[in-house]
């Protein structure tokens, strides 16, 4: 399964590698979100050095769904294939997911240099934020996989899948935005709680979809 | 093995019933009840609230098991997605109402139309999860391989309730705790409201089976209009050919 799981996650991140969607359009369109933030709130009332940590979660989820629809549409047509080369299938969600995890923590850390940079934001406890990516990012990317499989093939994918995953990495958004906000005010120790949701959140859809993508497999 | 259907007496009796218990609990509600000290007149709404989130919670609860039971290959069935859908569609609904009635009740006793309260806002994304199972139900998709999608979704949704009840517990909480015992009368309020919120449940939940079999009867015959398309639409070309020669 491990085997099989580094497989995939090295040919989908040699693909995003090769293509460059993720360095030319995703990453470009994490910062822009960042920057129409403080459009959108006044940049000289402190406001956005206040709200840097939501800003933050809610600029990774939404390129998190950008890094989902771009790791389901590589085997867009061909998922045959992947369903018929013999590789477990719990491995090739770990694949999957391990690599829009990748691309994610590279999001993250360009996102979190862009808020210290743009917003003024300092980090007081640096444990706890990443901390806090990791379990949020292993959480996002599970959860995203599992519903970009469940969105493959259909026409409408791209506004079904917001839909989708959008409620269900609410509380990833929640969690990880207090645990941030703890880190960001320097107690550190008001965050472990929300460390708790966000792990809770990461194995419940690891497990899940380790149990369950074989079954989403054989839809294709 | 034979499919399920529901006979139309089930239906009707589940109707009146509906309607009558519902009378009697807005009789209640309306003239009998009293206004409470705390919250006036609002406190009326009790006939409603509790039971349609209690409801909502119920709809997506077979939902859940539904699928379940259309996962596993030997409970296998097509009835159980049918029913899958249709209680999450009434479930919906209910949810949506939940929504409304605690607006309604939250504008004059807490002063806002809706405020990030834990129970809203986890009841808001619990809308929002189904809304989207709901969606994923309309895409079109051979039966097998929408019901099994689907079955998925339902179970990544309701997966996700209890961590989303944790989220939004320690986030912030201004609604008043689980006050209500469904098998026992509250102590807290008179005769007069302990029955009404009786038969608020009662009538409530004769009209959320009742719908329930409803839809449950209405894709049961999509389904079936599916199934037999590609047979209705070739009849349909060899009538147009009989007319067109005269036969």
């Amino acid at each position: 399964m491990w085997r099989d799981a580094a497989l995939v996650a090295g040919k989908d991140l040699r693909i995003e590698a090769r293509s460059r969607v993720a360095t030319n359009q995703v990453a470009p369109f994490a910062m822009l979100v960042l920057v129409l933030f403080a459009f959108a709130l006044d940049p000289n009332r402190g406001v956005l050095k206040q709200a840097a940590s939501g800003l933050y979660w809610v600029a990774v989820l939404f390129s998190a769904l950008l890094a989902v629809q771009r790791s389901a549409s590589i085997e867009a047509g061909d998922r045959d294939q992947l369903r018929m080369s013999g590789l477990d299938p719990a491995g090739i969600f770990l694949g999957k997911a391990g690599a829009v995890a990748a691309q994610l923590a590279v999001l993250e850390v360009l996102l979190g240099v862009g808020i210290v940079v743009l917003y003024n934001a300092r980090v007081a406890s640096v444990g706890l934020v990443v901390a806090a990516c990791v379990l949020a990012t292993v959480g996002l990317a599970a959860a995203g996989t599992l519903y970009a499989s469940l969105a493959a093939g259909v026409k409408v994918r791209d506004t079904l899948l917001p839909l989708l995953l959008l409620p269900v990495a609410a509380p990833v958004l929640l969690a990880a935005t207090e645990a941030w906000q703890a880190a960001l005010a320097g107690h550190p120790g008001d965050g472990t709680q929300w460390l708790e949701i966000l792990g809770a959140f990461a194995v419940v859809y690891v497990a899940f979809g380790v149990v369950g993508y074989g079954a989403l497999m054989e839809d294709a | 093995m034979t499919s399920f259907t529901p006979p139309r007496w089930l239906t009707t009796a589940l109707f009146l019933g509906a309607v009558a218990f519902g009378v009697a609990a807005a009789v209640d509600g309306l003239w009998v009840m009293g206004p409470t000290a705390e919250q006036g007149d609002y406190s009326r709404l009790l006939v409603v609230h509790p039971p349609v989130a209690t409801l909502a919670y119920a709809g997506f609860g077979i939902t859940a098991l539904a699928s379940i039971l259309y996962l596993v290959p030997r409970t296998r069935r097509r009835e159980w997605d049918l029913l899958a859908g249709a209680s999450a569609e009434v479930g919906v609904v209910f949810c949506g109402l939940t929504l409304i009635t605690g607006s309604i009740w939250g504008r004059p006793v807490w002063g806002v139309w809706w405020t990030w309260d834990a129970r809203l806002t986890a009841e808001a994304l619990l809308f929002a999860l189904f809304l989207g199972y709901l969606a994923l139900r309309r895409v079109p998709a051979s039966p097998h391989v929408r019901a099994r999608r689907c079955a998925i979704a339902a179970l990544i949704a309701v997966l996700d309730i209890p961590i989303v009840h944790y989220a939004t517990s320690w986030w912030q909480t201004l609604h008043q705790g689980s006050s209500i015992d469904l098998l026992q009368p509250d102590k807290h309020l008179d005769t007069a409201h302990n029955v009404g919120l009786a038969l608020g449940f009662i009538s409530l939940s004769l009209a959320f089976a009742w719908l329930l079999v409803l839809r449950y009867r209405v894709e049961k015959l999509e389904a079936r209009y599916e199934d037999q398309a590609l047979t209705v639409a070739l009849e349909a070309r060899h009538a147009e050919g009989r007319v067109e020669v005269g036969v």
